[in-house]
């Protein structure tokens, strides 16, 4: 039902008659059948489909695409109710849309069969393949095709829909469930390596098949595993809200409801801390030199991050070229330390060079700043898009080739001599992200530090609206010059260890995409939150992989660009706050919500005794 | 008395269109001015013009006896100018406490450095910032402390917000207060309570205040003297009752009368 017709029936909610709107099915139908056709004609199915999501019942190729019809059925049937008003009944209705919208879905594939088969488009549409043709008919002639096409969009949709019949509690075990079994199939290559290094060999040759994906019965155990997680959870957060709710409201002020909730809270949030930084301490030990180089990526990015976010979260400055700066870094660290920079070879050692990049980093950073800073907004963002290509062109440029190499760059880059301890470089890819590990609690406990000090507050009031912090006595161009600067700095560190890992460094490797690719971390994660950070760079670096460098899901790095741009239409229309929603006072909203309650009634109370009149009127009940 | 603000001859072009046309006014130390004048006679532009957020065409503005026109609205904000604004502009998304903290920028210094490396004085001005703050907010009795103090101002009520733009203002520490429509959309209750408040704010805080208002029985029981503006020109001024039965001013809210009761 749409809202419109959901509003409709409001004024008759006893009209149980089935009464969907054939347009809407129509159109949902199509966009499902587009959906379906879209994927194809990318290739994913076909390439997808020789390896198993588990082992001899589904291939990855079909799970490509079975997931499309599921999605549109759950969202032609979704309602919105408005409060006070009474929601429909689902029935049966439901899921007849929903089978209807899947079959029409199906069907459009099934024609882009028959289309196949009749016409030859494979020169502007390179995955127009008589493979594909092969796929949507499971080899068993075009009839054949279309029929199984309605029959599985028919089903998926009807199954999405029917999961509106289901209680919340019981839609969100599927849910956990099927994300946990497709994701650990997905994630074979790294929970094998993970679990060889914990000597877990057993439990990965208990789960995976020995071609490719999960077996059945390790699909099963994947799916119980992670219902009882989700039954744990849930079990404990119900405990922890109940002893928050029964402890007894005080005088005034705070309430021990309140002090529990924030010694209980820091505690928690301590011990978790904890857990995590030793969890990464030891993982690379366990892991393998893939999955290390992987984290070591996700460092480097996240390092990258942090930076950003202090310029863009926190001061408001969108900054489109911020690659500049790691470049920068990165050439900088090059020509100090390699034995083949042609233009100055001190060959220092790397962490005595690193303490000139920051400098260098600064001074370019004032120069950019100083005449970008004062524009605002859509102009700044233009200004600094610009700049950032200006940097990348005269690292490759002519002009500077006799001192930075030009399309040749620098080679030859030693790695990071920690004294007597080990040499750091990308061939010991652990060693890397340990390093880069440092880096980045460096960056986080500046982020830290600065947010909640005077800069930092001066910054987020620039965000919320410059002309005001001006007026209020903040310097906005110092303070937006800070912020570039300690940006700027962030970036280089993350250069000079990039140079160091890689051992040469060449222009191309600051194309703009990685200045974006940055900017959509920070966005995805939640901008302004260190936290919302990491989680961003452990997703988009992490599980999808960098602008040129492989993630956990590398079978799908050919549509990385794809998947990253999806996710971003869909963090815009559903969750512009990011992946972490306010996490800024880290207090959970229920605690908060029962502090309040407390707190207001003890208000109340005293309210009532000095002003009888009611001037508590805005006291929110 | 001492003169705190002077404004000699001041003009103000946007375009071709006068905004402000050759405006005198002064404030003496300790006193309470109300503006008034009808839509669009220009008594927001006179605020932005003193702030330093719009720059005059002509005449000068003097603080203290010096001038501060060209000079950049944060460093007119140190000298002690602080302003509220008509259409309430916290930063929304800043907790009540954090508004009134930032405030206090232009009063204190600590920088980067401090904030990394801790050091006791950065510990002991940023305890003296929160204790400031709460301070301020105290004035407003229980309507922005207890569990406000940690809410984002985006939930406060109007009414709240208007205080808490009154408490941000307050926290740069001014000489001179600058209020525009200080009770703009508040109930009759409020009003009252808010007007009580601007007295104070002179015999307890010690701050000079200039009011924009509209309503007259506020302007009445708060100025000491109340000058009148149209067409970015001063039409009238003097107490409250003189300005109220001047036929200028009458004119100016209502046009010209085509026949006298």
């Amino acid at each position: 039902m749409s809202t419109i017709d959901t509003a409709h029936s409001m004024a008759a909610p006893t009209a149980a008659t089935w009464s969907p709107s054939i347009k809407r099915l129509a159109q949902t139908a199509a966009l499902c059948g587009l959906g379906l056709v879209f994927i194809s004609l990318i290739g994913m199915p076909v390439k997808l489909n020789s390896r198993a999501l588990i082992e001899p019942i589904l291939s990855r190729g079909y799970a490509s695409l079975a997931w499309v019809p599921v999605m549109f059925g759950y969202v032609v049937t979704k309602q919105v109710v408005l409060e006070g008003m009474v929601a429909q009944k689902r029935g049966a209705s439901d899921v007849a849309e929903g089978a209807i919208v899947g079959a029409g879905g199906g069907l459009l594939l099934g024609i882009l069969g028959i289309l196949i088969d009749n016409f030859d488009l494979r020169d502007p549409l390179l995955n127009w393949s008589p493979q594909l043709l092969e796929f949507i008919t499971f080899g068993n002639g075009l009839g054949f095709g279309v029929m199984i096409w309605v029959v599985i969009g028919g089903l998926s949709g009807a199954a999405g829909a029917g999961l509106h019949l289901l209680p919340a509690t019981i839609r969100r075990f599927i849910m956990v469930i099927v994300v946990a079994v497709v994701g650990i199939s997905f994630l074979e290559t790294a929970a094998t390596d993970l679990l060889q290094g914990l000597r877990l060999e057993f439990v990965s040759d208990g789960i995976y098949s020995k071609t490719s994906g999960l077996t059945i019965k390790g699909s099963v155990i994947t799916g119980a595993i992670a219902a009882v997680a989700l039954y744990g959870s849930q079990q404990l957060q119900q405990r922890r809200l109940t002893r928050l709710s029964q402890a007894p409201p005080a005088a005034s002020g705070f309430t021990p409801g309140a002090a529990i909730l924030n010694s209980f809270g820091d505690a928690r949030s301590r011990l978790k801390v904890g857990l995590g930084i030793l969890a990464l301490i030891l993982l690379p030990m366990v892991l393998g030199g893939i999955m290390n180089e992987l984290l070591a990526n996700v460092g480097l990015f996240l390092l990258l991050a942090l930076g950003l976010n202090i310029v863009v979260g926190l001061a408001g400055i969108l900054d489109l070229g911020y690659v500049a700066f790691f470049a920068v870094g990165g050439y900088t660290a090059a020509v100090l330390t390699s034995p083949n920079s042609p233009w100055l070879t001190p060959e220092l050692p790397w962490f005595v060079a690193i303490f000139i990049v920051v400098v260098v980093a600064a001074i370019v950073g004032l120069l950019i700043g100083a005449p970008v800073i004062r524009m605002r907004g859509d102009y700044l963002a233009i200004v600094t898009l610009g700049f950032g290509e200006i940097i990348r062109l005269l690292f490759l440029s002519d002009w500077l080739s006799p001192m930075f190499g030009g399309a040749q760059g620098i080679t030859n880059i030693p790695g990071v001599q920690v004294a007597g301890l080990a040499n750091v470089k990308g061939t010991d890819p652990r060693a890397v992200f340990y390093l880069v590990m440092a880096f980045c609690a460096f960056a986080i406990y500046v982020s830290w530090r600065l947010e909640g000090s005077r800069l930092g507050r001066a910054w987020m009031a620039i965000r919320e609206d410059e002309s005001v912090a001006e007026a209020m006595g903040i310097n906005t161009v110092n303070a937006k010059l800070m912020a570039f600067v300690t940006g700027a700095i962030l970036a280089s560190l993350s250069g000079a260890i990039f140079a160091a890992k890689v051992g040469s460094i060449f222009p191309s490797s600051f194309e703009i995409l990685v200045s974006v690719i940055i900017l959509v971390i920070v966005i995805v994660g939640g901008m302004g939150r260190i936290a919302g950070v990491m989680v961003g760079a452990a997703v988009l670096i992490g599980v999808l992989g960098g602008p040129s460098q492989p993630g956990l899901l590398q079978e799908l790095a050919e549509y990385k660009l794809l998947i990253y741009g999806a996710l971003l239409v869909w963090m815009m229309l559903k969750r512009p706050e990011g992946l972490l929603p306010n996490v800024r006072r880290s207090r959970e909203l229920h605690g908060d919500e029962l502090t309040q309650d407390a707190w207001i009634k003890s208000q109340v109370a005293a309210q009532d005794e000095i002003d009888s009149d009611g001037a508590g009127s805005e006291v929110p009940s | 008395m001492n003169r705190l603000l002077d404004i000699r001859n001041l003009g103000v072009v946007f375009g071709g269109l006068s905004a402000m046309n050759d405006l005198n006014f002064h404030v003496d130390e300790g006193e309470i001015v109300s503006v008034i004048g009808p839509n669009g006679a220009g008594k927001t532009t006179f605020f932005n013009t003193i702030t330093g957020l719009v720059h005059p065409t002509s005449g000068d503005i003097l603080f203290e006896g010096s001038s501060i026109v060209g000079l950049d609205p944060s460093a007119i904000t140190a000298l002690g100018i602080a302003r509220t604004f008509q259409n309430v502009r916290l930063f929304a998304n800043m907790t009540v406490l954090e508004n009134v903290m930032v405030s206090q920028h232009c009063r204190t210094k600590q920088g980067a450095f401090g904030a990394l490396l801790n050091t006791k004085a950065f510990r002991q001005e940023e305890q003296e910032i929160r204790e400031r703050a709460h301070e301020v907010l105290s004035f407003f009795g229980s309507r922005l402390i207890g569990y406000r103090l940690d809410q984002p101002a985006y939930v406060l009520s109007y009414a709240n917000r208007r205080r808490l733009e009154i408490a941000r203002a307050m926290g740069t520490q001014p000489r001179l207060l600058l209020l525009d429509e200080p009770v703009a959309g508040m109930n009759p209750k409020e009003t009252e309570e808010l007007t009580k408040l601007i007295g104070r704010l002179r015999s307890e805080w010690g701050f000079t205040i200039v009011i924009i208002e509209h309503d007259m029985n506020v302007v009445r029981d708060v100025s000491d003297r109340v000058v009148v503006l149209d067409h970015g020109e001063t039409i009238a001024q003097g107490s409250f009752d003189e300005v109220s039965s001047d036929p200028q001013v009458i004119e100016a809210y209502l046009g010209r009368p085509v026949e006298k009761k």
